[in-house]
């Protein structure tokens, strides 16, 4: 019964330290009061992650089409680019196609 | 329970008989762990970071579109926008690009209007004069600069401006501000040449965070060619980006989980003559199929659940401890200007179960099958194949 004890003591330990790093974070003070505080006061609405272009700095305020920001077809000229999904269809729509009859 | 003691104790000692195919199985699927978790720590930290910090990003920002592509916004929409009902403030912002062609890096340069006050996360102070600016993390790393060093940038007539620097915003803000420089709004239209009566976007405080997308609307329709985006489309945005349903993490994650299925299926399928026969021999000194079952469910869930452990302490201290160096390349593209920056070690356990299902029970499914079908057969015939 030696292996099973040590498996099950080795097993129990790792899981009882996977736990305390999962729940680590949440006890933190993440700091957001302070870096919230930055975005009211400078009106900020992105991340500085992807410095390399206007569309990948500021994906949010970026052209609906920003991922083929040159033309529709475009080839994507940044890594970044690939990790930017399409922007969210929302208040921007507005082609509307009527069928014949209806018209 | 000392007969299940038992079996894990018979289980493990099968495993140590074959222990350098063990091993390299248990270092391979720890090693897929860690990818994918990896991969879900780090994005989800990002999302969090940016929905936590962006919170208090603009109610509304409003832009103009001129041949679908935005454009300088006339200052004198405010006065439009805030004859709205439920509109509580209206400001124009100021703000554009840099590039330096010596670094080959941009910067953003924004324009502050209202009155300096003390920050928490900035070292100094915010502009209070023309000439004067406050600089993010990575420009201050980047040009070796202090605070009352001067700036020096060339402006859109091509002549040199001096600008001193007053306030460094400090590190743990570099997420935001990395390649920030705030300087009075005044002072940037000057060096951008840009007309008093044109402004980059305007930003719109609402008094009901409920009323947004209404206001939204009704700016669409009071002023034909602008674009209104909303707090919750800024979230989304970023949400989005970061989903680990999405881009180029999903492929690395999808590569991972397919080679890892590859190995699970070739050991599960190429179950060795050695294993089968000790089914065999189980069977004929009496032991049951649920017995037999029992011990190859112990064998699964042993591997299995170590790996799992290991993996995802790996993860752990990769992304949260060491700064993600194996996947930072993947996010830093052709960044010059890429933030050094400490995610707070927030975790989604909701994605920890679906990998930990994706990632465990496969495997169990893997182990038990062909065991119960050497199980299932007559012990004689085992043996003898």
């Amino acid at each position: 019964m030696i292996r099973s004890t040590l498996f099950l003591t080795l097993t129990g330990s790792g899981l009882l330290l996977l736990i305390v790093l999962l729940t680590y974070g949440h006890s933190l003070d993440q700091g957001t009061n302070g870096k919230q505080q930055l975005v009211r006061t400078l009106g900020l609405t992105d991340l500085a992650l992807f410095s390399e272009a206007r569309y990948t700095r500021h994906p949010s305020q970026a052209d609906l089409f920003s991922a083929f920001q040159d033309f529709p077809a475009a080839f994507e000229h940044f890594p970044s680019g690939s990790l930017i999904a399409p922007a969210p269809v929302g208040l921007t729509r507005q082609i509307d196609i009527r069928k014949r009859k209806e018209r | 329970m000392t007969r299940q003691l038992k079996l894990l104790e018979h289980a493990l000692a099968g495993l140590l008989r074959r222990k350098y195919k063990n091993l390299s199985l248990l270092v391979v699927y720890a090693f897929t762990v860690a990818t994918l978790g990896s991969v879900l720590f780090l994005t989800h930290a990002l999302k969090a970071e940016a929905i936590g910090s962006l919170a208090e990003a603009p109610d509304l920002v409003v832009q103009r579109l001129v041949a679908g592509r935005h454009d300088l916004i006339p200052t004198d929409y405010v006065v439009s926008i805030r004859a709205l009902p439920g509109v509580k403030k209206v400001t124009p912002r100021v703000w554009g690009y840099y590039y330096d062609a010596l670094l080959r890096a941009n910067f953003t340069l924004m324009g502050f209007s209202d009155e300096p006050q003390d920050l928490e996360l900035l070292e100094g102070r915010l502009p209070g004069a023309p000439y004067e600016c406050a600089v993010g993390n990575g420009v201050i790393e980047v040009f070796g600069a202090e605070i009352g060093d001067m700036l020096v940038l060339l402006d859109s007539r091509e002549q040199n401006q001096l600008y001193e620097i007053t306030g460094r915003f400090k590190a743990a803000s570099s997420l935001l501000t990395n390649d920030l420089i705030v300087m009075q709004e005044n002072t940037l239209r000057d060096f951008f040449a840009m007309d008093r009566k044109l402004a980059t976007d305007i930003a719109v405080e609402v008094y009901n965070p409920r009323e947004i997308n209404t206001l939204a609307k009704k700016i669409r329709s009071h002023l034909p060619g602008t674009r209104p985006i909303t707090r919750s489309e800024i979230l989304h945005t970023y949400d989005t980006i970061f989903n680990w349903r999405s881009g180029m993490m999903l492929a690395v994650m999808v590569a991972a989980l397919i080679a890892f299925c590859i190995l699970a299926w070739d050991k599960a399928t190429g179950i060795s003559a050695d294993e089968k026969r000790e089914i065999g021999i189980l069977k004929a000194v009496g032991w049951e199929t649920a017995d037999v079952l029992a011990v190859k469910f112990w064998e699964g869930l042993a591997i299995s659940l170590s790996a799992f452990l290991i993996g995802l302490t790996a993860a752990w201290v990769h992304v949260f401890t060491l700064g993600a160096p194996a996947l930072t390349p993947i996010l830093k593209g052709w960044s010059v200007l890429f933030p050094t920056f400490a995610l707070v070690p927030v975790v989604d356990l909701y994605q920890l179960f679906v990998l930990a299902f994706l990632t465990i029970a496969p495997y169990l499914a893997c182990t038990l099958i062909p065991s119960w079908k050497a199980a299932v057969t007559d012990p004689e015939q085992v043996m003898r194949n």
